[in-house]
């Protein structure tokens, strides 16, 4: 088969994966949630259903929403199926990679981010704005502490393709690096910034007050929502697999051993299932935190990444 | 025939073009038609001349020119090499957009009469191409003051107002200052030989302290003129001031000028580049553009806000001139390459994006006849055509992808990661860190642009009359499609422009990245190479069409489109109005209580038992009271002293001549 076809194919193999099965991991995250809570919870499928029945309704919308209100769902769902091929999660050989490395990667999702901003404001609603500021506000100081934890791994690869890093940590020996560790602790204090968990949001939340990302999306019904809800849960389960990628990348599938597919894909399951699982607990044990404490814990994720960094530059460890 | 005449012949044409068009107006000063229908359109094919001549004009070799004008022993000498001809292109492709936009703009009384305002407006023009051309000193400084001078006049054009009179004020001042400086950085470059061509500076030989008195000089002169802190004040307070088409002018394209004098002498005129030259560059420029970013999101009037925007996009482009020098000195010529490339990208960048904002809130300005962000909004159901291309602005100057706002921060953060290497262990690990400012401007500049955008044209109305407001007629389109589509472009095929800019790094870093950035095809770019990084622009946009389409369809195919209207629910909250959505202050609370220090904050809060309660903020530059007030006081006590002497009695005179007589008697005895 030539290569190109081939590197299609796997392309093609990984994004329907991601975007599959990527409700699951909301679930899952949801039902560890609830088992540690005590409550017996909905069950991993929930948000399947909760998609089936929301694309089946009619959508309302408030009279004077404009033509970006109801583009922007499918612009955030678009730029997460892009990011989907984008990030190696089962495999490195990967068409679409060479389009985009981490730094465009961030872009993307700044790109969805600003386009559920402006959704947010369209309407002009109390709410939306406040929602669509406090996003903004959360981004730009997450943005230089994301740019920072990619210095590490950067460094150690000498490449800024995810593809590349992925293939050059995959390959040294087994070693704790104590800059790799900095670094990943900032990265999971990014990854709940971003994606709009707890300490920083509480996606579960039904007190306007406190709320960034529902906020944003309160106006939202039927499919335009069901878009935006599947987008949160692509989100969620991509920078889930960038911090494998960076940090544990064992055991992807590289260029032409397909045979190894199946073992790689149970491996990433059981790394997925690892992280949802710690997601929940990290929920489960922290507090949300007033917004302008943020600041506050976004700058300690910087500080982390930036010790990471020195680290490595300094000791070469 | 264009083909056979040189580019520099071109462009000295192009400039006595604009000095006809501009000696045209006062034939007929007071015909608004003529003026903007025929004397604006045909200035605007002047542009697009331009811009064939710098495509014709960077691959070319350096051609040079003696003015029979000038003095007697003094002619002006001219030169088109790869440097000029870029930033002529750049002015090209602003004024194009700007010169159609301006045959709707301008109306009638308006201060300034109209054949005026286009002698002024096409002298403008002409003056930055002569500053771009000039090969001598004395040529340089008499385009520089001209393009100084003409600029004041369009700035104050509704001199009638003591707010603009008072920012023109601002503006020549600090604009003299500059002068000051880069006359005497010519000074030192000549090196004592008292030639003044920039061929006799280039072949000068100047001691280490004398070079870097002639960078500092520069850094200064040229900084007054761009906005670089602390000589930052002018700018908000003089773009703002002037009419639309010649904010976005100056933005655009005037403050290109310092970066192009800047480079000119850093890299063309200096023969050698200290590494702490650009360690100062480099930290002025990311202060300067965290400033200006913080200063745009607390903004509440839309073209001061624009401005601010650009003193933090100067800031970019500096941080990116201090990154080449620190390389070029440590003898990096790939990575130097590299951050000039991103350098002169975002300077053409900004051009497009800039003048197509500062020309969008001209048309808002226009239909609505409101500059404060708090009471507009919603204007994008009454004009779509410029709610689009202020769309396509705003997300490119956010720096997002597939625009052009994000190749030009894209390689600059790429020659940022890739700077571990360098000789000095101190900027080792501190230039990493310089990136996160870097990301921290290019975040809040995401902020503030949806900020400004969604404040302006999404919502509803805050005001009632808003509702008439009307889009902008054809010529104006015209305007704003040429600038979004150069937004596009340059965005999504930045390879090309790539390729070209090579003509320019050769000579000055002696290295061209272009052969190794297009060697993927020109789909990619790999600025060093593919396996460190890559982006394809044309696979992310495509990309991004293809899955919207395609889940369009999905969704339309596999459940249905329906749609029912109601009103907006925010959480069942009965009595909603124009007035609940945030306004630019609300908005720009969170970065006026995260970074307050930096701000000098004045707020009238209501008690509750006030019968009238008010609400006011105001956030100002805390440099102002610092360092301008202080100066000026200083001056001010000065000037006192001085007086003293002045009584304005004839006999006190005729003392001083007295004593200054006998005193001058006893010195020469």
């Amino acid at each position: 088969m030539p290569e190109f076809i081939e590197a299609f194919l796997s392309q093609l193999a990984q994004t329907l994966l991601v975007v599959t099965f990527a409700p699951l991991m909301l679930g899952w995250v949801s039902q560890c949630r609830a088992w540690l809570q005590n409550r017996s919870g909905p069950g991993v499928l929930q948000p399947y259903r909760v998609l089936h029945k929301l694309f089946h309704k009619d959508a309302l919308l408030a009279r004077n929403a404009s033509a970006i209100f109801r583009s922007a769902p499918y612009i955030q769902f678009g730029c997460m199926v892009l990011a989907a091929s984008i990030v190696p999660v089962v495999e490195t050989s990967l068409a679409f990679s060479p389009a985009a490395d981490v730094i465009a990667l961030v872009g993307l999702f700044a790109l969805a981010r600003v386009f559920s901003s402006l959704a947010a404001m369209d309407i002009g609603t109390a709410f939306g704005s406040l929602g669509a500021r406090r996003e903004m506000l959360i981004a730009s100081l997450s943005e230089p502490a994301l740019l920072m934890v990619f210095f590490t791994p950067l460094l150690i690869a000498q490449s800024s393709s995810l593809t590349t890093i992925v293939d050059a940590l995959a390959h040294r020996e087994f070693a704790i690096y104590p800059s790799l560790a900095f670094a990943a602790v900032a990265f999971v204090m990014v990854l709940l910034a971003e994606n709009a968990r707890i300490p920083i949001d509480n996606p579960s939340t039904h007190l306007e007050l406190t709320m960034i990302h529902e906020a944003m999306i309160l106006e939202y019904s039927a499919r335009h929502l069901a878009l935006i809800e599947w987008a949160t849960a692509i989100k969620l389960m991509l920078y889930c697999a960038i911090g494998i990628a960076l940090f544990m990348p064992w055991g992807m599938v590289e260029a032409g051993k397909w045979p190894m597919f199946p073992i790689a894909a149970g491996i990433l399951v059981a790394k997925l299932a690892l992280a949802g699982a710690g997601l929940a607990v990290l929920e489960t044990v922290s507090a949300k935190m007033r917004i302008f404490r943020a600041p506050e814990f976004l700058g300690m994720a910087f500080l982390f990444a930036v010790l990471g960094m020195l680290t490595r530059q300094l000791l070469g460890a | 025939m264009i083909l056979t005449t040189a580019p520099i012949d071109i462009v000295v044409g192009v400039v006595l073009y604009w000095i006809g068009i501009g000696l045209a107006g006062l034939v007929r000063p007071l015909s608004l038609r003529f003026i903007s229908r025929v004397l604006f359109p045909l200035g605007a094919m002047g542009g697009l001349v331009l811009m064939a001549a710098a495509l014709l004009g960077i691959p070319a070799a350096p051609a040079t020119r003696v003015l029979p004008l000038g003095l007697p022993d003094l002619p002006f000498h001219i030169r088109l090499d790869a440097l000029s001809a870029f930033f002529i292109g750049l002015l090209g492709v602003a004024v194009v957009g700007i010169s159609l936009f301006s045959t709707g703009y301008f109306r009638r009384g308006q201060g300034t009469a109209p054949g005026l305002l286009c002698l002024q407006y096409h002298l403008f023009l002409a003056a930055m191409v002569t500053v771009l051309l000039a090969d001598d000193a004395y040529l340089f400084m008499v385009a520089w003051e001209t393009m100084a001078i003409t600029s004041y006049f369009l700035v104050t054009s509704s001199h009638k107002i003591p707010e603009i009179r008072s920012a023109g004020f601002l503006y020549l001042l600090i604009a003299h200052i500059g002068a000051i400086a880069i006359l005497l950085c010519f000074g030192v470059l000549q090196g004592g030989r008292g030639d003044y061509t920039f061929a006799a500076m280039r072949e000068s030989e100047l001691s280490a302290f004398w070079s870097s008195a002639a960078f500092m000089l520069a850094l200064f002169g040229f900084g007054a003129k761009a906005g670089i802190l602390p000589l930052h004040v002018w700018l908000p307070e003089a773009h703002p001031a002037a009419p639309s088409p010649i904010s976005a002018l100056m933005s655009g394209v005037m403050l290109k000028t310092a970066i192009y004098g800047m480079l000119r002498v850093t890299f063309d005129l200096l023969q050698t580049q200290l590494w702490w030259w650009g360690a100062l560059a480099l930290a002025l420029g990311l202060l300067t553009a965290v400033f200006g970013v913080m200063f745009a999101a607390v903004q509440t009037d839309m073209k001061r806000l624009l401005a601010y925007s650009s003193i933090e996009n100067i800031g970019v482009i500096l941080a990116g001139i201090g990154l080449t020098i620190i390389f070029h000195a440590y003898g990096n010529p790939h990575l130097a390459a590299l951050s000039l490339v991103a350098t002169l990208y975002h300077s053409l960048n900004h051009a497009c994006f800039k003048s197509l904002l500062f020309l969008a809130t001209g048309s808002v300005l226009h239909a609505t006849h409101e500059r404060s962000l708090g009471k507009l909004g919603g204007l994008i159901r009454n004009m779509p055509w410029v709610a689009v291309t202020a769309l396509i602005g705003s997300l490119a100057i956010a720096g997002l992808p597939p625009l052009n706002g994000f190749v030009s921060e894209w390689l600059l953060l790429q020659a940022f990661l890739f700077s571990p290497g360098l000789a000095n262990p101190y900027l080792n690990m501190l230039v990493p860190v310089a990136a996160a400012a870097l990301v921290l401007a290019a975040a809040l500049s995401g902020y503030v642009m949806v900020k400004f955008y969604g404040v302006i044209f999404l919502g509803q109305y805050r005001e009632a009359r808003l509702a008439e407001a009307r889009d902008e007629g054809p010529w104006a389109r015209a305007g704003l499609v040429w600038l979004s589509a150069a937004c596009v472009l340059l965005g999504v095929l930045p390879v090309g422009v790539i390729l070209l800019l090579d003509h320019v790094t050769l000579p000055l870093v002696n290295f061209a990245i272009g052969t190794s950035a297009a060697r993927t095809g020109w789909l990619l770019i790999a600025p060093v190479s593919p396996e460190r990084a890559s982006y394809g622009p044309l696979l992310f946009l495509l990309g991004i069409t293809g899955t919207v389409l395609l889940t369009f369809a999905l969704v339309r195919r596999l459940y249905h489109g329906r749609v029912r209207r109601g009103d907006a629910w925010d959480c069942g909250f009965p009595a909603q109005n124009a007035r609940m959505q945030d306004t630019a202050e609300g908005f720009g609370q969170p970065i006026k209580q995260i970074f307050e220090p930096f701000f000098r904050i004045r707020r009238h809060l209501p008690s509750p038992f006030d019968a009238q309660p008010f609400y006011s903020a105001t956030s100002e530059d805390r440099l102002w009271y610092w360092l301008y007030l202080p100066v000026a006081r200083l001056n001010e006590r000065l000037a006192a002293w001085i007086g003293i002497l002045q009584h304005g009695r004839i006999y006190l005179y005729l003392l001083y001549s007295f004593v200054t007589l006998l005193a001058l008697l006893m010195f020469v005895r």
